[in-house]
């Protein structure tokens, strides 16, 4: 089935990761007191069909997290990058 | 007539040399090496294999292949009896065990043949309409009988002792079907250089190639071909291998059958290997099924496709009959016609065509067939074997005259095997000028090729396997020019496909669209009349197309049928779904070898055997197995957990606690860290201090807790429950990978490093000076919640003073490897105070009197208040969870809250999960809450209990109910303090 290329370990099963949900999302600030904030980022989130940034854990290999590109409608992956990588490059979120 | 004169005496693809016995319903037979069970049992004259399913209607083979619906056997013995075996695809093997189905007393006289008086009340819905009155419970009464009387074979409870293996493999070009087209796209791909797995359900090579017989020059093509597939290192042919269904990412599973006779299990023999293969490109070259043609009584034995007759004569010199009757609409069937005729069987063709190629009438003639055109078969008599049929203008059915005759050929044209390329999602369309659905476009590295594609003729075939083959090694990365493959040649080189679908000109309630289903041709018209039109709502009305055969020979004519009875077009009315299994499947393959023990990865203890060797009986808790209680205490768990309960309070006990979550967190900002996850402060926690610390999820929910300890400035030791210690880890790499990426701290699971025992009782202190003389453990040194690393002839311990059961107690750490020596040493060291193990049913009961809470109160759902933990909350510095946990529903006085709750009726006990009510509530609905953990508590000699009801120990000395209702159980009890024992702490801090 889907087979997630991990930068480390390479091209690996997907019975080798866990799924970490929505990674477009980005983490509010620890302790950022706005109760909205929280609860849009804990509960909501687009039901994307087509291409979809995830978090896949290596958990049986380097244990790293990973953002991957994965197409919902035809469940094919396209990239994938180290979480701290990908997560870095991208402009920080204004909160 | 005698056996053998169903059998030719030369010619075939099976070796005369070699005789094979096997069983029919008790009665020994024999057939040769390279038969079916289908082929032996027809050799031996055996023409009703079976009674159909409602009507009980005796029923012969159809086919000779995967699409059969009536030629269903169980085979074999005691846990390897297996039901609904197609005899059509199963190997004749010595030995082999056969019996017919649907049946009493036997298939030859069955007694349920009277169910055909009925016949009438069982049309399609019956059970919708004829057995609804006279009151509304009367369907109860009737559905345990048409239960019974319902499915075709029985499955046995006993256990399969057979071995399934799986296996995972990888290719750059799979190839499912060895039929032309497939032969020619597999050897073209591996000529390209790519790496080839072809898969094959028959154990011969070659599909339609092998109609033809041995003298034939398709033969010789078919042998080389395969000849040099076998020679070439990067091809792997699996024989015998189905293809059951595509996934994403060209993901194809396979069932291969290995050993067709009875492997040996305890030599490692597996029946079947189920293989996961993913391939980089795919070859569909599945082939094509004839369909049966619709007229009254075509199910009677003897009434046959015709490429099955022509299967059964060439490839297992098996002669079906003396004088036949070929009824078609296209040429493929006089491939059949000429054969028989030479054989010496007289043979009338009636040809719904008006006309036919001149060619194949001329050799039709020179042979002595009689031609009839534009003529069709509308009944056939005989019950238990064909003797006649009737024949008559196929316009209209006018002009009926009989014929004598022991078979009937019918070939009603082509459906191509589509399912597996629809199993992604994509719908087949139709093509009016073959009559049938073909592929309409494939997934990207995914081809067609051959009679699948609509191509039935052996030349386009060829062609098009080559070409795919070409494409789809290329796919793979592996470029070679075009090139072309020889064709030999082919006799009957006509595909013309007429056809014109009519509804039967008699007897709709016996004209039959599903064999195995019995649906006939009046089930449709009544779904069309009750507005079950719409392909689905027929198939799930009339159970068309959901028997064994998932409407192999029944779907197309089904269409046909509803679109003549609409006034419709066949592409309106579709096809349903096409999903996985493409054929059945046995579940030993599916589970593999994850059977039995295997079924889960089990985790164990470093003092596993240890404990099995010393009277410890083991549970499974997750995917670990712990000691349970030891035998030491008592005969049984219920007797022993309370033995061991009071050695704990009483004296010292030691228990095996090495499942715990132990992770490692280190660095300049590891304090910062802890102070971010946990609700409590860990950066003013002194070094060599432990502290109790809980987490919370994001939603402001309990997630885990724990204990951690200072061991430096930078460093710690975290543990976390046995069950969430997977979560807590990936939780936290999550955290500092994803969104603190800032903070300098590493984390390192050190679950397995560590093992780690509670020393528990009165005399835990007293235990330790024995077991460490050299170690300072004074209450000084080693205060409550302290922590001290020594050592023991030199190997590192660690002792963290922590309490789980409420008494004095020390959690003690050690490297694994010596886990076995140091619990040996404790208890020959603290003997003298008659220190004994204590198991996880004790612990629970332990911590349960004092009031602790444990994984049944953290079920995700609650709060820290909820569970009477609010005061930990620190309010100095924010923790992940505190946002969320403001939100007004999380922290009403209707929230319920942690409670003690005694039982107040002696003789009587609480079980966990029970529904609370105020004593004055009426018992019914959803009540106040629920007790979530129960003991019997040897402290105050009665069942308690900890639970959650609402409002919490605002209702402290209430009185309250207990109900059960799975159990009928009502029991008084009375809310108390969570805390049974010591509430002060006094004992903790001894």
């Amino acid at each position: 089935m889907l087979r997630i290329p991990c930068p480390l370990c390479g091209e690996r099963d997907y019975t080798e990761f866990r799924y970490g949900g929505d990674a477009r999302k980005r983490r509010p600030s620890h302790g950022l007191p706005d109760l909205k904030v929280w609860h849009d980022y804990v509960f909501l989130f687009d039901n994307v069909k087509g291409p979809h940034r995830e978090f896949w854990q290596h958990v049986v290999g380097c244990r790293q997290w990973l953002v991957v590109e994965r197409n919902t409608a035809t469940n094919r992956v396209e990239a994938s990058g180290l979480a701290r990588v990908v997560l870095a490059t991208r402009e920080d979120a204004t909160l | 007539m005698t056996s053998a004169s169903y059998r030719l005496s030369a010619g075939g693809r099976i070796d005369r040399s070699r005789r094979i016995g096997f069983l029919l319903d008790g009665e020994a037979m024999s057939g040769f090496a390279g038969d079916t069970l289908a082929s032996a049992l027809l050799a031996n004259g055996v023409r009703v294999v079976g009674r159909s399913f409602k009507y009980h209607r005796p029923r012969g083979f159809v086919s000779a292949g995967i699409e059969e619906p009536n030629g269903l056997f169980t085979l074999g013995k005691g846990g390897r009896s297996e039901p609904n075996v197609a005899g059509t695809v199963t190997e004749l093997t010595e030995g082999l065990v056969a019996r017919r189905q649907n049946a009493w007393p036997s298939v030859e006289f069955d007694l349920r043949a009277a169910y055909a008086f009925a016949a009438p009340l069982l049309t399609a819905g019956f059970y919708y309409k004829t057995f609804m009155g006279p009151t509304r419970g009367a369907w109860m009464f009737y559905e345990r009988f048409i239960r019974r009387a319902a499915g075709l074979g029985q499955g046995v409870h006993q256990r399969d002792p057979d071995r399934y293996e799986t296996r995972h493999a990888f290719a750059d070009v799979l190839v499912i079907g060895a039929g032309p087209a497939g032969v020619a796209a597999g050897l073209t791909a591996a000529r390209a250089g790519a790496r080839v797995v072809i898969a094959e359900q028959d154990s011969l090579l070659g599909g339609s190639l092998l109609l033809e017989t041995v003298a034939s020059p398709v033969e010789e093509w078919r042998r080389e071909v395969e000849a040099e597939l076998e020679s070439l290192a990067h091809v792997t042919i699996l024989r015998r291998t189905i293809a059951l269904g595509v996934y994403d990412g060209g993901t194809v599973a396979l069932v291969e059958r290995r050993n067709p006779a009875r492997p040996d299990p305890g030599a490692g023999a597996a029946r079947q290997v189920m293989i996961t293969l993913r391939a980089r490109a795919i070859v569909y070259a599945t082939g094509a099924s004839e369909r049966p043609i619709v007229f009254a009584n075509n199910d009677r034995p003897g009434v046959m496709l015709a490429t099955a007759v022509r299967s059964y004569l060439n490839r297992f010199a098996v002669a079906l009959g003396k004088t036949a009757v070929v009824v078609t609409n296209n040429d493929s069937a006089y491939g059949t016609a000429f054969d028989l005729a030479r054989h010496g069987v007289f043979v009338t063709v009636a040809d719904h065509r008006d006309t036919i190629d001149s060619a194949l009438g001329a050799k039709a003639r020179a042979l002595g067939i009689e031609q009839l055109c534009g003529a069709t078969v509308i009944d056939v008599l005989g019950g238990k074997a064909v003797n006649g049929v009737v024949i008559a203008r196929a316009v209209d059915g006018s002009g009926a005259q009989r014929r004598s005759c022991d078979l009937v050929c019918m070939s009603g044209g082509w459906s191509p095997l589509v399912h597996l390329t629809s199993h992604g999602g994509i719908k087949p369309r139709y093509r009016a000028d073959i009559a049938a659905f073909v592929p309409d476009r494939y997934a990207a590295g995914q081809f067609g090729a051959g009679s699948l594609t609509g191509s039935l003729t052996l030349a386009a075939a060829i062609n098009e396997g080559v070409e795919t083959g070409r494409r789809a090694a290329a796919h793979a990365g592996h470029d070679a020019p075009a090139s072309t493959l020889s064709t030999p040649r082919l006799e009957t080189t006509g595909c013309s496909v007429e056809t014109v679908w009519r509804l039967p000109h008699r007897h709709p309630d016996k004209a039959f669209v599903d064999f195995q289903n019995d649906v006939t041709v009046k089930d449709l018209t009544i779904a069309h009349q009750e507005g079950y039109e719409s392909v689905e709502h027929l198939k799930r009305y009339t159970t068309l197309g959901m028997g064994t055969d998932q409407g192999k020979t029944s779907n197309i004519n089904a269409a046909a049928m509803m679109a003549l009875l609409k006034g419709e077009q066949i592409p309106a009315v579709g096809t349903t779904t096409f999903r996985p299994p493409f054929m059945p499947v046995s579940l030993g393959a599916l589970a593999g070898r994850c059977v039995g023990n295997h079924f889960k990865p089990t985790r164990r203890s470093p003092l596993h055997d240890w404990h099995l060797a010393h009277g410890g009986e083991l549970i499974q808790a997750g995917p670990w197995l712990r000691a349970w209680w030891y035998r030491w205490a008592g005969p049984t768990a219920q007797v022993a957990y309370i033995e061991e309960m009071r050695l704990v309070r009483t004296a010292v006990g030691l228990a095996d606690a090495s499942t715990l979550g132990k992770i490692d967190v280190q660095g300049p900002d590891a304090a910062e860290f802890l102070g971010r996850i946990y609700v409590n402060n860990f950066a003013n926690l002194p070094v060599g201090k432990s502290r109790y610390g809980v987490m919370l999820s994001d939603d402001g929910t309990v997630f885990d807790d724990g204990s951690t300890t200072r061991l430096a400035a930078t460093r710690y030791f975290m543990t976390t429950t046995t069950a969430q210690a997977g979560e807590v880890m990936s939780w936290l790499e999550f955290l500092l990978q994803t969104a603190w990426t800032d903070l300098r701290v590493s984390v390192t699971s050190v679950s397995d490093e560590w093992a780690a025992m509670a020393v528990a009782g009165p005399q835990a202190r007293a235990a330790l000076e024995l077991a460490l003389p050299d170690t300072d453990v004074s209450n000084a040194r080693l205060p409550y919640m302290g922590c001290v690393e020594t050592e023991l002839n030199g190997v590192p311990v660690r002792l963290i003073r922590l309490s789980f059961s409420g008494e004095l107690a020390y959690e003690v750490y050690v490297p694994a490897d010596y886990a076995v020596a140091l619990w040996e040493h404790v208890l020959a060291a603290a003997a003298p105070l008659g220190i004994k193990p204590f198991g996880l049913e004790a612990v629970a009961s332990l911590r349960i009197e004092k009031g602790h809470v444990a994984g049944l109160e953290l079920d995700h759902r609650n709060t820290l208040d909820d569970l009477g933990l609010g005061r930990m909350a620190s309010k100095d510095k924010p923790y992940i969870g505190r946002e969320l946990l403001q939100r007004p529903m999380l922290r009403g006085p209707e929230r319920w809250g942690l409670v003690g709750i005694e039982c107040l009726e002696p003789g009587k006990s609480l079980r966990g999960g029970s529904i609370l009510f105020a004593a004055t509530d009426k018992v019914a609905g959803h009540g106040r809450g629920y007790v979530t953990s129960v003991t019997w508590s040897t402290e105050l000699k009665k069942f308690i209990a900890l639970g959650l009801y609402q409002g919490g120990l605002t209702h402290s000395g209430e009185e309250i109910v207990c109900a059960f209702p799975l159990k009928g159980e009502v029991v008084r009890a009375r809310l108390v303090s969570p805390m049974f024992i010591d509430p002060k702490g006094e004992r903790l801090r001894a």
